[in-house]
């Protein structure tokens, strides 16, 4: 069925790097998964290597996608987001139950996740189309903004602060790269800074709770504070070499809470240590510094965007994660992609990843046909 | 200027830069971030996570025995049954619960308290569902097992008393921790279901030693408790054994001797100074409450008129009466009194404007006779012409209103007036009339039981005895009373005649052969204006008081005793001291001497406590079923 001589060209052009990173990572989570269950395939490890492995092939098929494609689809797109977004909202409203997800068999999914990516590639389409010309005016500022700000205020009434933050983020990082003024950047920083209070004061009790605690995490130690306290223990004790595999007292004695999900880094690091966290974060730095160089080779300008922005996605999804999980950020539920379990996050970075292997492509192509 | 697609590709490159640079700091943040958890505080989290993972399963050590001078156990440790839950382990509650209460008669409150208890509880810490249950009813249950997961049928041990209330007041007694001791030791130990610390009496104030130390299995746990696996296990060490100075055969025989008077008594070896009894009656059983003692019995306890809750050795305050006499005797004679001085008493005295009253016309008195016939009106007159800061502290010396240094929570020591105390406490002079009152230890004088042993200890010694109770270590010997040994000789003769000569307590000369009591009796006035001796109200009548020693030639023992509105002292304290007495020289004459008083109160103390208890129980029933009625037509 394939021919001897076809089969290297279209694996050869895999961008290869990038894979084995993914792999490392991949792997990491489900070995990670097998030893939060007690060092067992259930009820973790194999559901997420076969989600995993699906959205792999995912990936690489999205990579294929054309980028004019990409471009054509892209507002299409959003919108029908935007009404599953809202759709969702109404059937948990009228049902009086949070019902904010999409049953697909084997993964749930929320509309918000798929808006990660689509803010991203919906700004750079927005900027890709607007004249150079307008960037500096206010034409380049309110539709983008109203883009960003209308998905951001339905996933915040969710309420779900993980993921709106994530995609005012996305959006944010994405008109800030297509070059708008710094100073409404640093007046937005200030103005954020001086309506800090204010949005302390309209959070959810939850929320403004999970704030508190995490300014001084000790006070509750046994309530909401528990979960920073005790994943702080985890990574701590595990010092430089970790205590082993299978061996993670606080996660297989279930004192690190969520230890197979939001907390995977801590079960992680309890066992493999600060050699195993660090051989991690690399890894993950080494994936965003991939993407940015896709950005910065990008001949067109909506892929230039779309890359890094896509890239940006993946950096804070990690970077988040692992603050919270380290102590230096509030509890806010977003897990570590391609580690924690759960489909909804692999997923979106699969996404974000076949996207920018379809960017990563095209540029090899060109130059190789140039 | 136009900002042109030039423009845009190059901010769009500085941007980049931005961005990534800000990554790469966040990277390096994260990445030292991880490297201060996992190095600089690795210690730190390492005990915490250690401190997570291993918890202790403490043992509770046994209690040691309180035994008396001749090792005869006071307080003892008997085995028990208890049944108890393992919240962990429990898989239908309700279901558990109510086979529990019907095997095991509980009622509706104790069966509120399990599930308040379960609800609180966390994982392995066992949940007390009754303890002391009869051994049919823990067979019942170990049977059902099979059908009861979770619950735990265990042998345990509670406090024995075996002569009941009459080391009460002494011992005290045992009880569970309250949440407040907790709270100030956060001992682990109290958590245990089952665990008792002395609430009272020596078993409060020698604890350290009772106590011992806990052993423990070192155990895994998951965060929400459940056992993961056993650890090396620590074995408990019992607490010591603490032998006393008490004569435990006379400690039970005076607590039954003083039959149903409400009364102190004190016995002590004159070699010593240690305590051989320390009786307060009438008294509860400490064994109620080892058990847990029940709302009824300790309302009855708290209702009685001769407080039984009340420790009157060391709580107790009364006038000395006469007992005072020979001790100002005493201090007349260092004064230079003549002991050959003689007062008539013509049945009474007149200081100031006052008359006082003798108690009979007892003619021309010299101080031997005085004292033997207990005259006021020599003492009223001797103290008229001594000094009285003098005098008191002599009296004082001698041990009225001295501390004694002993391990008993809370003790009262009384008061010795003398002129300085007056004035810093009531801000006046000392009168005439203070004088008179102190020399017959009425006025200010207010002495506890312990003391009233001390005193004839020391003059019958010669000795500064101190008293103790505890036995082992060695014992610095007491100093000679800073007393003319020839003036000492004077007051025991006077004593001796009290009993044996023609004194007020003749009727109570030991039966024994060539064994001959000394001793002092002494009346003390309770309410001020009744006929002394004769007021058919008990709770008006005076204290009668009683001191003694013997044998009068050569001093062994001294007893101090007071009777609650007993009346004269001869009539009362004075048998009571004499057949304790006896006691210490032939225990049979004086088992002989018991059976009578005990045939007409109808029974032995034990006999008498067990029916009190059944009283207890009955009315505890009764009240129950009167409440559940209520209730139940609500």
């Amino acid at each position: 069925m394939i021919g001897s001589a076809m089969i290297p060209v279209p694996l050869a052009r895999l961008p290869w790097r990038l894979i084995w990173l993914v792999a490392l990572i991949c792997t990491i989570g489900v070995v990670t998964l097998y030893s939060a269950a007690g060092g067992s395939l259930s009820p973790w490890a194999l559901k997420q290597a076969i989600v995993i492995f699906a959205f792999s092939i995912m990936a690489v098929g999205i990579s294929y996608i054309p980028e004019h494609f990409v471009k054509q689809m892209i507002f299409p797109t959003y919108v029908v987001i935007l009404i599953l977004l809202i759709v969702v909202e109404m059937v948990g409203f009228v049902g009086k139950g949070a019902q904010r997800w999409v049953d697909l068999g084997f993964i749930r999914l929320q509309p918000s996740e798929f808006m990660k990516p689509a803010i991203v590639l919906t700004l750079a389409r927005f900027y890709d189309l607007l004249p150079a010309a307008d960037v500096k005016r206010w034409r380049g500022l309110w539709p983008a903004a109203l883009l960003v700000l209308v998905p951001w205020a339905l996933i915040l009434v969710q309420p779900d602060l993980g993921t709106a933050t994530m995609v005012l983020v996305g959006g944010v990082t994405v008109i800030f790269l297509a070059g708008l003024p710094m100073w409404y950047f640093l007046s937005a920083a200030g103005a954020v800074a001086a309506a800090l209070p204010i949005a302390f004061a309209m959070m959810h009790d939850y929320q403004r709770k999970r704030v508190l605690i995490f300014m001084d995490p000790e006070a509750d130690p046994l309530g909401a504070g528990y979960h920073i306290t005790q994943s702080k223990i985890a990574i701590g004790s595990g010092g430089i070499w970790g205590k082993g595999y299978l061996n993670g007292s606080q996660s297989h004695l279930k004192y690190l809470p969520e230890g197979h999900t939001d907390f995977v880094f801590a079960t992680f690091v309890e066992e493999w240590g600060l050699v195993g966290g660090a051989l991690l974060i690399v890894a993950f730095g080494a994936i965003v510094l991939w993407g940015m160089r896709v950005a910065n080779r990008a001949k067109t300008r909506f892929a230039q965007l779309a890359a890094a922005g896509l890239t940006t996605t993946i950096f804070f999804y990690v970077s988040v994660n692992l603050m919270m999980v380290m102590g230096l950020a509030p509890v806010v539920g977003i897990p570590l992609p391609l580690v924690s379990y759960g489909g909804s996050a692999v997923m979106t970075v699969m996404i974000c990843l076949g996207l920018l292997m379809g960017f990563e492509r095209q540029q090899r192509t060109k130059t190789s046909l140039s | 200027m136009k900002f042109t697609t030039a423009h845009q590709s190059l901010r769009f490159s500085r941007r980049m830069l931005l961005l990534g640079g800000a990554q790469a700091a966040f990277g390096t943040l994260l990445l030292s971030r991880l490297g201060y958890l996992s190095i600089k505080q690795n210690e730190h989290y390492r005990l915490l996570s250690e401190d997570n993972r291993v918890q202790m399963i403490v043992v509770p050590p046994r209690r040691g025995w309180l035994v008396d001078r001749h090792n005869v156990p006071l307080a003892i440790n008997r085995s028990d049954f208890r049944i108890d839950i393992i919240p962990d382990q429990l898989e239908n509650p309700t279901q558990t619960l109510r086979l529990l209460a019907s095997l095991l008669d509980l009622d509706p409150d104790q069966v509120d308290r399990i599930i308040k208890e379960l609800k609180a509880a966390r994982g392995f810490q066992p949940v007390q569902v009754a303890e002391n249950v009869p051994y049919e009813k823990y067979a019942a249950v170990t049977v059902r097992l099979p059908e009861l997961p979770g619950v735990q049928p265990q042998r345990g041990f509670s406090r024995f008393y075996p002569t009941g209330p009459a080391v009460a007041h002494l011992l005290g007694y045992v009880g569970t921790a309250s949440a407040e001791e907790y709270e100030k030791t956060k001992d682990p130990l109290f958590l245990i279901p089952g665990f008792k610390i002395g609430k009272q009496g020596l078993e409060k104030t020698l604890e350290p030693y009772l106590r011992g130390t806990p052993g423990g299995q070192r155990v895994e746990v998951t965060a929400r408790g459940q056992l993961v696996k056993e650890l090396d296990p620590q074995p408990d060490r019992s607490g010591q054994t603490v032998k006393l100075t008490i004569d435990g055969g006379l400690q039970e025989y005076a607590a039954r001797r003083m039959a149903d008077h409400s009364g102190a008594l004190v016995a002590m070896d004159i070699a010593t100074g240690d305590m051989l009894a320390y009786v307060s009656m009438p008294a509860f059983d400490p064994n109620s409450f080892s058990k847990g003692i029940g709302q009824t019995e300790w309302r009855m306890l708290s209702e009685d008129d001769h407080i039984p809750l009340l420790n009157k050795v060391a709580q107790g305050l009364y006038p000395s009466g006469s007992t005072i006499k020979p001790a100002m005797a005493l201090a007349f004679l260092k004064q230079g009194i003549d002991p050959n001085r003689r007062v008539h008493c013509a049945g009474g005295y007149q200081i100031g404007n006052r008359y006082f009253r003798c108690d009979a016309v007892h003619g021309s008195m010299d101080m031997h006779s005085a004292v033997e016939r207990s005259c006021n009106t020599y003492f009223w007159a001797m103290g008229l012409v001594t000094d009285p800061a003098k005098t008191t502290e002599m009296v004082h010396y001698l041990g009225f209103g001295e501390k004694f240094d002993l391990p008993i929570p809370s003790q009262r020591y009384g008061t010795m007036p003398n002129p300085e105390w007056l004035k810093k406490k009531y801000d006046r002079e000392w009168q005439g009339y203070d004088s008179a009152n102190t020399s017959i230890g009425q006025g200010y004088v207010l002495v506890n039981p312990m003391q009233l042993a001390v005193m004839p200890a020391r003059m019958a010694s010669g000795k500064l005895l101190q008293p103790s109770l505890l036995l082992g270590g060695k014992r610095k010997p007491a100093p000679d009373l800073d007393v003319d040994p020839t003036h000492l000789e004077i007051v025991r003769k006077a004593m001796s005649a009290v009993v044996n000569g023609r004194g007020t307590a003749v009727a109570s000369k030991l039966p024994l052969e060539g064994i001959l009591m000394a001793g002092k009796t002494g009346t003390a006035q309770v309410f001020r204006l009744g006929s002394r001796g004769h007021q058919s109200n008990w709770a008006l009548r005076d204290h009668a008081l009683f001191i003694a020693f013997a044998p009068a030639d050569k001093p062994r023992y001294a007893i101090g005793c007071i009777i609650e509105h007993g009346g004269f002292g001869a009539a009362t304290a004075a048998p009571i001291v004499r057949d304790s007495m006896t006691y210490l020289f032939d225990k049979q004459k004086a088992w002989d001497a018991l059976a009578p008083v005990e045939a007409q109160l109808g029974g032995t103390l034990a006999e008498r406590t067990e029916r009190r208890a059944e009283e207890f129980a009955r009315i505890a029933r009764a009240n129950l079923a009167a409440k559940a009625t209520a209730g139940g037509g609500q």
